[in-house]
C-alpha cells in the first residue's frame, strides 16, 4: 500500500524572489545610497506609497527596504539604503547594471484615496525621509487631489540631508511649503537649528482638514505626535510608519510583531488611534 | 466512515505493509526519552510512549528547509523555487499534537498560503494514538481541551487490550485500510471504547484553577504585572521552550553558499522570540530587550493573540516548554499566579 503522490503541480515557494536591475545608483550621503530599479519583466512594481520590498542578494540574504518613489513613476521604483547590516552593506557595493532579487511590495502602505482633498503635513526625520518621499511625490504629482502640502524635515547635520535636489525643488515650488532643520549645524548652515518639533511653530495647521504623516527614528514619534495632537489634529489622521525587522513580509516569521499586530502586513502605516493601543509600538 | 477493529497480531502486519512501501515515522526510544523518527521495522516503534522531545511539527516545518536555490557565479544570478515534500505516514501521534498540527495548518494555509509547509502536510498521513493517561506531571492538555481528538487525524487508534479500535477521520485514512486485516467494529467494541474514554477522563485532571477560555482576559489584565519580571529573572533566554513547542512557527531566513561561492540556498530555520535580538531592528533599537518582555510576549501569543487571530489557543498543554525549561519556569504556575484569587 503506497500513498498516492499528488499529481497536481506544486505551487512555487512564496519566498522565490523576482529579479530587478539597478538602472541608476548614487551615494546621497556618506551612509545612504540611492537606487533606481526596473523589474526584469519591465512591469511597474505596482506599489502604494509607504510599502516596502524584501531585497535579496543571493548568498547574503534579504532585507526589508522601503520604497522611496511614488507609484506615479511607473517605469521604475527607487530605494534609499543606509549601510547598517550585511545585505545593505553589500547593496552599497552595487552599481547600475547589477541584478537583485525582490519580493513584494509588502505592507499596507498609505491609503491615498482616503486622504484626497485633505491638507497634508509631512514630518520626516533622518532616514524617515525615504518612505516619506514616496508619499510626498505622490501628492505633488497629483497636486489637485490635495489641499495645502507642508513638509517638515529634520536631520542630524547638513551632510546627512537626503534628496537635496528634491528638497531644493520643494523649497522653490509655490504650491508647497517646506522647512528643514538640523540638530548640529556646521559653519556653512544658515537655516533652522534644533530638533524637528521646533519647525511646528513655523506652520499653520487646519486641524479639521489635515492628515499628518510622521516618519522618523523611534525617539521622534512621541514628540512629533504630541505636536500634531496639540495642534488639534484628530488621532486617526496622524499617520506613522513604524520600523521593524520584517524577515518574511507575509505576517508569519514573528520578527516584526508588536502585540498581536504584524507590522509587515497590518502596517507599517498606523494611525495614532491604533498606535496608542499598541504596547511596545513607539 | 464506520469505525474498524484490528487485532494486535494483524496490526503488526498492517504496519509492516505500510513500512514496505512508505516512509513511516513513529515514536522510538532515544536516550531514555522518546522521539519521532523514521522507522524501518515494527519492533523499533514504541507506541505506548509518554511524550516525545519534539512534536511531529518537524516534518511539516523542519528545523531547516530550503526555500530557494540560487546560482551566483558568472553572469546573471539565477534563483529557483524549492518545495521539498515527500509522502510520509506519521504513526502514533497524540491528540495534543494533532491539535497543534491543526493550528499550524490554519496558520500556513491563509493569506498567503505557504506551499513549503502545505505540500509536506498534504502528503502526510496522520495515524493518531489515543493516550490513556497523562504523559507526566507537566501535561496540562485537559485544561486546553486537547487530551482527546475528534478530528484532525486520518486514523485514530485506541488500545483495547487485544485489539485496536480504529476511527477513520478522512478518505485518505480509509484508503489505508486495504493494507491490513480490519473488521467492522461491533457494539461490544464501541462499549469498550466508551469505557476506555470514560476511564481516561478520570485519569486526566485539570491543573489550571479556572477555565482556559478566560486566559485572554486574564492575560490582558496582567500585562503590567510584576510576575513577568519575576519569571524574567529566572529565564536564561535559551529558547528551549520555543524549540520544543508544537505550535511555535516563528522563523528566520538565511542564505548558505557552497565553498566555491558559485551557488547556494536560502533556508528557513526555527527561531525563538526568547532570544535577545529577535525584535531588534536595523537602526539599533530593540523593542523587547528585557527577558520579562520576551517571556510575556510568548505567553501572550500562546494564551491570547493566536486565539484572537485564529480562534484557538496557541497552547495545547503538552507541557514540552516546561519540561525542557532549564530555569523551571512552569506555565501552569504562571497562569495560576496571574489569576490570583480568581477561581472559576
Amino acid at each position: 500500500m503506497t500513498i498516492k503522490e499528488e499529481e497536481s503541480a506544486v505551487a512555487p515557494s512564496i519566498f522565490l524572489p523576482r529579479m530587478g536591475r539597478i538602472v541608476a545608483a548614487k551615494m546621497l550621503t556618506e551612509k545612504e545610497k540611492f537606487f533606481r530599479v526596473v523589474l526584469g519583466d519591465g512591469k511597474p512594481l505596482g506599489h502604494k506609497p509607504g510599502q516596502f520590498v524584501e531585497v535579496s542578494l543571493f548568498g547574503i540574504g534579504e532585507a526589508p527596504i522601503s520604497i522611496c518613489s511614488s507609484p506615479t513613476q511607473v517605469d521604475s521604483f527607487e530605494m534609499c539604503v543606509r549601510a547598517v547590516g550585511s545585505v545593505t552593506n553589500a547593496m552599497h557595493r552595487l552599481e547600475a547594471g547589477a541584478t537583485l532579487g525582490l519580493r513584494g511590495p509588502y505592507g499596507n502602505g498609505f491609503d491615498m484615496d482616503a486622504m484626497k482633498g485633505s491638507d497634508m503635513l509631512f514630518v520626516a526625520g533622518g532616514l524617515g525621509m525615504a518612505p516619506a518621499r514616496g508619499v510626498i511625490k505622490y501628492c505633488l504629482d497629483r497636486r489637485n487631489d490635495f489641499g495645502k502640502v507642508t513638509i517638515l524635515y529634520g536631520a542630524k547635520n547638513p551632510k546627512e540631508l537626503l534628496f537635496t535636489d528634491d528638497l531644493a525643488e520643494w523649497a522653490a515650488r509655490p504650491d508647497c511649503e517646506f522647512h528643514v532643520t538640523v540638530d548640529r549645524p556646521d559653519d556653512t548652515w544658515k537655516g533652522n537649528r534644533g530638533v524637528i518639533t521646533t519647525l511646528f511653530k513655523l506652520v499653520k495647521i487646519n486641524p479639521s482638514n489635515t492628515h499628518t504623516v510622521i516618519i522618523g527614528p523611534p525617539v521622534m514619534y512621541k514628540y512629533a505626535i504630541l505636536e500634531a495632537l496639540s495642534a488639534g489634529v484628530p488621532e486617526n489622521r496622524i499617520l506613522c510608519s513604524l520600523e521593524r525587522r520584517m524577515k518574511c513580509g507575509v505576517g508569519r516569521c514573528g520578527h516584526c510583531q508588536i502585540g498581536n499586530v504584524y507590522v509587515c502586513k497590518e502596517g507599517p502605516v498606523f494611525s495614532y488611534a491604533q498606535i496608542k493601543r499598541l504596547r511596545e509600538g513607539i | 466512515m464506520l469505525p474498524k477493529i484490528i487485532s494486535k497480531k494483524n496490526f503488526k502486519g498492517f504496519v509492516e505493509a505500510l513500512l514496505a512501501e512508505n516512509n513511516v515515522v513513529a515514536p522510538v526510544k532515544k536516550d531514555g526519552k522518546y522521539a519521532f523518527s523514521e522507522v524501518e521495522s515494527f519492533d523499533e516503534i514504541a507506541l505506548t510512549y509518554d511524550t516525545t522531545i519534539l512534536s511531529p511539527r518537524k516534518y511539516f516545518f523542519p528545523q531547516e528547509e530550503t526555500l530557494v536555490k540560487f546560482k551566483m557565479g558568472e553572469g546573471e544570478p539565477k534563483a529557483e523555487s524549492v518545495v521539498e515534500a515527500k509522502p510520509r505516514v506519521i504513526l502514533g501521534i497524540h491528540p495534543c499534537d494533532i491539535a497543534a498540527t491543526w493550528l499550524l495548518d490554519v496558520v500556513f494555509s491563509q493569506n498567503p498560503a505557504d506551499p513549503n509547509y502545505l505540500e509536506k502536510r498534504k502528503r502526510a498521513i496522520l495515524i493518531g494514538y489515543n493516550c490513556g493517561q497523562p504523559c507526566d506531571q507537566y501535561a496540562f492538555c485537559k485544561d486546553m481541551g486537547t487530551h482527546k481528538a475528534e478530528s484532525g487525524f486520518d486514523l485514530m487508534l485506541t488500545d483495547l487490550g487485544d485489539r485496536y479500535f480504529v476511527e477513520i477521520g478522512s478518505p485518505e485514512g480509509e484508503a489505508l485500510l486495504s493494507a491490513g486485516d480490519f473488521e467492522d467494529a461491533d457494539a461490544d467494541d464501541l462499549k469498550a471504547l466508551q469505557k476506555f474514554n470514560d476511564e481516561k477522563e478520570t485519569r486526566f485532571v485539570k491543573r489550571i484553577p479556572y477555565d482556559t477560555k478566560f486566559l485572554p482576559e486574564i492575560l490582558e489584565a496582567s500585562h503590567d504585572s510584576l510576575v513577568w519580571e519575576a519569571i524574567g529573572r529566572k529565564c536564561f533566554s535559551c529558547g528551549a521552550c520555543n524549540l520544543t513547542c508544537p505550535t511555535c512557527y516563528c522563523f528566520n531566513i538565511k542564505d548558505e553558499v557552497t565553498a566555491n561561492l558559485m551557488e547556494g540556498a536560502r533556508k528557513r530555520c526555527w527561531d525563538s522570540c526568547q532570544l535577545k535580538d529577535f525584535a531588534a531592528v536595523a537602526g539599533g533599537e530593540n523593542f523587547r530587550k528585557d527577558r520579562s518582555a520576551r517571556l510575556r510576549h510568548r505567553f501572550f501569543r500562546k494564551g491570547k493573540w493566536i486565539m484572537e487571530r485564529y480562534g484557538k489557543l496557541g497552547c495545547v498543554g503538552c507541557g514540552r516548554c516546561d519540561r525542557s525549561c532549564l530555569a523551571k519556569i512552569n506555565s501552569v504556575e504562571v497562569y495560576t499566579q496571574l489569576a490570583g484569587d480568581r477561581r472559576k
